[in-house]
């Protein structure tokens, strides 16, 4: 015991540690960016992995369209609408086809529309997003990446979850969120 | 000297063998020719030496032997009985140990020039391929071991399973083997990850998002493999140590559990002989 416990909470330690997130991330000025065309943008997520840690983000300006359930009246909703890469389904990359205005992921065939929401295979939720921002640098507006989180078929925001977690219907309660996120 | 245990007594000599150590001839066929008599001397000499030289490790198994009193326990282990009809199939646990061997073995060698760093993982496998010595032939026997080992694990299973061999009273015997399935599985599962090349990693962040998709405490085990919500940097030391720390020393305690309980019970009879033995039985009876 008095060897056990102390190992064991060495090793199951970091489930209750929240995951330190790498703050706001410049991607470059407004300028790059429309409301048509999705631009990929190279983020870290933890600086200490190497190209491990990098992740693809797709960047394009929001559009009324994209208001979600979670954006109260009266306040601005997110300027710019920055999608993850990582499939809702087990995590693989997936990538954006322009021409089928599609995220196809390449490993178990998950497939989004435009707006990241799940319009054929296995995933169980849309893709997640990231928070973003607009700063003024000498006079210059730049676009900037914040938090993980993720949205339900709705688009309403949730604490980041692991892939394969369902965030809708009665399936939404067998995956809480948890301390790490 | 300990009496010598019986295997390891020297045999009665034999008509025509050659005469013990003591009962040296030294004149035999001599009839005084010098360069004869110096031969059959040095004949006898070597002979002398031959025999001291096979005292030695008698010697040296009787001073063990004194001290452990573990001959009729490896004489039991060794040589115990074994039903009719074993055949082949009784070898696949043999071989599933064997596998296991060889891969300590490679993965302690491979050890020792791997490093578990998320920025040098791929360039030591690298080096290990191209640069060490015989660094391809010991990386390709523990990946290809890897995957030899879980087959005959499954054809073990298989030949228990076919043959009845889990059942009364080898119960204990199926559940030890079980646990041993699924360690040997969770090595295949945290050794991927090491040569950390874009499969392995993509293929443990699928494996990690499999493990999160349990309801509840699924999300909670993710974040145990990662220690954390994303793949960060204590995630390759962490497969590490599990892999080469962890289960090896639980593998290897519970064969120990699982070989005592095979010597302590013995093995069944393949199950044909049974049903010829219980027919013969049916004929008697009636």
């Amino acid at each position: 015991m008095a060897v056990g416990l102390p190992a064991l909470g060495f090793a199951l330690g970091p489930i209750f540690e929240k995951t330190e997130h790498q703050g706001w991330q410049d991607v470059g000025p407004e300028a790059d960016f429309n409301t048509t065309t999705y631009v990929p943008k190279v983020i870290t997520i933890d600086p200490n992995v190497g190209t491990a840690g990098k992740s693809t983000v797709y960047v394009r300006k929001a559009t009324p369209a994209d208001r979600s359930p979670s954006d109260k009246p009266g306040h601005a909703p997110l300027p710019y609408v920055a999608i993850s890469t990582r499939c809702a389904h087990l995590g693989c990359p997936v990538r954006y086809v322009q021409a089928a205005e599609r995220f196809i992921c390449p490993c178990h065939g998950g497939v989004y529309d435009s707006q990241g929401k799940v319009v054929g295979g296995p995933p169980v939720r849309p893709l997640d997003r990231f928070y973003t921002r607009v700063v003024q640098e000498n006079g210059v507006g730049r676009v900037q990446i914040g938090q993980r989180f993720s949205v339900n078929s709705h688009l309403r925001r949730f604490s980041p979850r692991d892939p394969s977690n369902h965030l809708d219907g009665l399936w939404q309660y067998l995956y809480p969120s948890r301390p790490t996120t | 000297m300990p009496p010598l245990p019986k295997g390891l007594r020297p045999k009665p000599a034999r008509p025509g063998s050659k005469p013990a150590r003591n009962g040296v001839r030294v004149n035999g066929g001599a009839n005084g020719d010098p360069k004869a008599l110096k031969k059959a001397h040095k004949e006898a000499q070597r002979e002398a030496l031959k025999q001291q030289a096979l005292d030695v490790p008698i010697a040296m198994l009787g001073w063990l032997d004194e001290r452990t009193g573990s001959t009729p326990f490896l004489r039991a282990f060794l040589f115990r009985k074994t039903p009719q009809g074993t055949n082949w199939y009784y070898t696949l646990g043999s071989a599933t140990m064997f596998a296991f061997v060889n891969q300590a073995v490679t993965g302690v060698f491979l050890a020792m020039f791997y490093t578990p760093s998320s920025t040098q993982a791929y360039g030591s496998v690298r080096h290990i391929i191209n640069d060490v010595f015989l660094g391809e032939l010991v990386r390709g026997m523990h990946k290809w071991g890897s995957t030899v080992m879980v087959v005959l694990v499954f054809l073990h299973m298989g030949r228990v399973f076919f043959f009845g061999a889990y059942k009364y009273p080898r119960e204990l015997n199926w559940i030890i083997g079980v646990v041993l399935l699924i360690l040997t599985m969770a090595m295949s599962f945290t050794g991927y990850l090491l040569p950390f090349d874009q499969r392995a990693f993509w293929a443990t962040v699928v494996g990690v998002n499999i493990n999160a998709s349990g309801p509840i405490l699924g999300p909670y085990l993710a974040d145990f493999l990662r220690a954390g919500a994303e793949f960060n940097s204590t995630t390759l030391s962490r497969f590490y140590s599990i892999h080469m720390l962890l289960i090896p020393g639980l593998i290897a305690a519970l064969i120990g559990a699982h070989l005592f309980l095979v010597a302590k019970l013995g093995t069944t009879a393949p199950p044909w002989l049974k049903a010829e033995k219980a027919r013969e039985l049916a004929e008697e009876e009636i």
